[in-house]
């Protein structure tokens, strides 16, 4: 009961099938169809390019570039676009801007305070349009659009880095998304291919027990940034860039690994972003695996 | 003009050196183009497209977003340098919106909107060297940039120019012969055999026009079958290359397993 792909020549090494628009993959009797495929005329066939994936009697195909499909629970980088009664409009890279309502942020003043009328008139001092924020996805409305929280300690206004943007697939799934680098570099892994690099953060300054500072959650200054560690990001940041357009897939053991062979190589980090040393790079990590 | 110019001499070439039937030269490159979801580039002899595909996104402008499906949004933009004679097109140029339009409503009953209401799907086609089959070559390019940007498609569309010379027709005609002899440009899906777009510009005498539209037809089969050998090279390479480290990463987390 295996899928029949007539004609089809080029079975990857991997196992993963590939497949395009329009072709047919199985009959839509003994299969159901999932996600990129239809149904017509009996038969299931692939609406988009991409790999196929069967569960049980699931076919589905997924496509190797898309927007972000979220789900409940993703660490999600966004960017604010606008503020709406009660709500900002959130762009995190999916196909329509997500929601924060003013309800599922923590506002200054303690963590289980009510909401009063005068937050929602001084909304824009909480975020404001262009600010970047780090959030996660709470749940979908009717439309598909996802509405997003703040309620942690650990997310909320991004501030001290720099936003590097990759496609949503190369982020994979960690235990953590919150890492941090040897060389004093904090990273956010958004699921929606947003990653923040920033300045390292002592954990005992992140998590103040009570005494919430809401004054930092929702500071607009960078705080003072040594060159070190300045260069520090930058370097992070280009080999986030350099692996993205390699297309190979982020997890906290490859950057730790190309981090390290940036180090030992001593590139420049500029040089990274040559083609001849990013291949190098991808190279060099793949054989130290 | 088509006294000087000989479409179709009595060898049974044509001016580039072509047969009646023969299709021009096809390259395809899908590398990424900037921030764009999906992008491609298209060559059909001289002719030189390159379209970029943004979205499904938020739509820019509140008004032009439809409650139950996505709205395509097209832009062409012809370079000053892409013809013989040096001319600036306005963005508002009649011929360039007609253009869009037609690219649009090519694709609106083929890409799925359903799937992302409330978004809009913006189409940048951008216009690099033209000669002939200016349309055939914007739709393709279009299809290819929209199935790397991971839009649900029904099917494929490949598009082609055919036309007339007395009684011979001929395919994939040149900025030279389309001056000069009656042409149509057929868009199909190859999957179904239906078409999603014909038009024509000049007159065409009606006895022709079966003949020209099969041929054609078949044509589109040809350049799809390119379009999609174009397609799974790409998405092949970009798979491999994920799974040729994930692999070794796989075997790193076992070695920090055992290390906890």
């Amino acid at each position: 009961m295996d899928i029949d792909l007539d004609g089809d020549e080029d079975f990857d090494s991997g196992g993963s099938k590939l497949t395009c628009p329009g072709e047919p993959l199985t009959s839509a009797q003994d299969y159901m169809r999932g996600h990129g495929t239809y149904v017509e005329n009996e038969e299931v066939i692939a609406s988009v390019a991409g790999t196929i994936e069967r569960v049980n009697k699931l076919v589905t195909v997924r496509a190797v570039r898309t927007r972000y499909n979220a789900e409940v629970g993703d660490l999600v980088v966004g960017r604010i676009t606008e503020v709406q009664p009660r709500r900002w409009k959130v762009d995190a890279n999916s196909r329509q801007d997500a929601v924060l309502m003013l309800s599922s942020v923590n506002l200054p003043g303690g963590v289980q305070r009510r909401k009063l009328e005068s937050d929602e008139l001084q909304m824009r001092t909480f975020f404001e349009e262009g600010d970047l924020l780090v959030a996660e996805v709470q749940a979908f409305f009717g439309d598909g659009s996802m509405s997003l929280h703040t309620r942690s300690l650990r997310y909320g206004k991004l501030r001290n880095g720099q936003l590097v943007v990759v496609p949503p697939i190369l982020v994979c799934r960690l235990k953590s998304h919150f890492i941090t680098l040897p060389c004093g570099v904090d990273l956010i892994l958004g699921l929606n291919g947003y990653i923040w690099v920033s300045k390292h953060v002592k954990q005992s300054d992140r998590e103040g027990e009570e005494g919430f500072d809401a004054e930092a959650v929702y500071s607009n200054q960078n705080d003072a940034i040594d060159d070190f560690t300045r260069i520090a990001i930058s370097h992070v940041t280009n080999i986030i860039r350099a692996l993205a357009t390699r297309f190979i897939p982020l997890s906290d053991t490859i950057l730790l690994k190309a981090y390290e062979w940036i180090v030992e190589q001593g590139s420049d980090v500029k040089d990274l972003l040559q083609e001849d040393i990013g291949d190098a790079l991808v190279a060099g990590i793949t054989a130290i695996g | 003009m088509s006294s000087r110019i000989e479409i179709l001499n009595e060898g049974g070439f044509r001016s580039d050196g072509r047969r009646q039937y023969e299709l021009r030269d096809i390259t395809i490159d899908m590398s990424q183009q900037g921030t764009a979801d999906g992008s491609a580039i298209i060559t059909h002899g001289l002719t030189q497209v390159l379209v970029s595909v943004f979205g499904p996104r938020e739509a820019k402008m509140r008004s032009q977003t439809l409650y139950d499906r996505a709205n395509i949004n097209v832009e062409v933009s012809i370079a000053s340098f892409s013809t013989g004679e040096r001319r600036k097109r306005s963005r508002g140029d009649k011929r360039i919106l007609e253009m869009a339009a037609t690219i649009k409503s090519t694709f609106e009953p083929v890409v799925q909107t359903n799937l992302y209401p409330r978004s809009q799907i913006d189409i940048f086609v951008q216009v690099l060297q033209q000669d002939g089959g200016l349309l055939q070559a914007c739709i393709n390019a279009t299809m290819l940039a929209l199935a790397s940007a991971g839009i649900s498609l029904l099917d494929f569309v490949s598009a082609v120019t055919g036309g007339v010379h007395s009684t011979s027709p001929m395919l994939d005609l040149t900025a030279l012969e389309e001056n000069d002899i009656p042409h149509v440009t057929v868009a199909v899906m190859p999957r179904t055999g239906k078409v999603t777009l014909i038009t024509m510009e000049t007159r065409l005498h009606v006895d022709r026009f079966e003949e020209i539209f099969k041929l054609a037809c078949e044509a589109g089969k040809v350049i799809h079958g390119e379009m999609r050998a174009a397609i799974r090279l790409r998405t092949g390479m970009l798979i491999s290359a994920m799974q040729s480290v994930s692999q070794n990463a796989g075997e790193k987390e076992d070695e920090q397993m055992y290390e906890y």
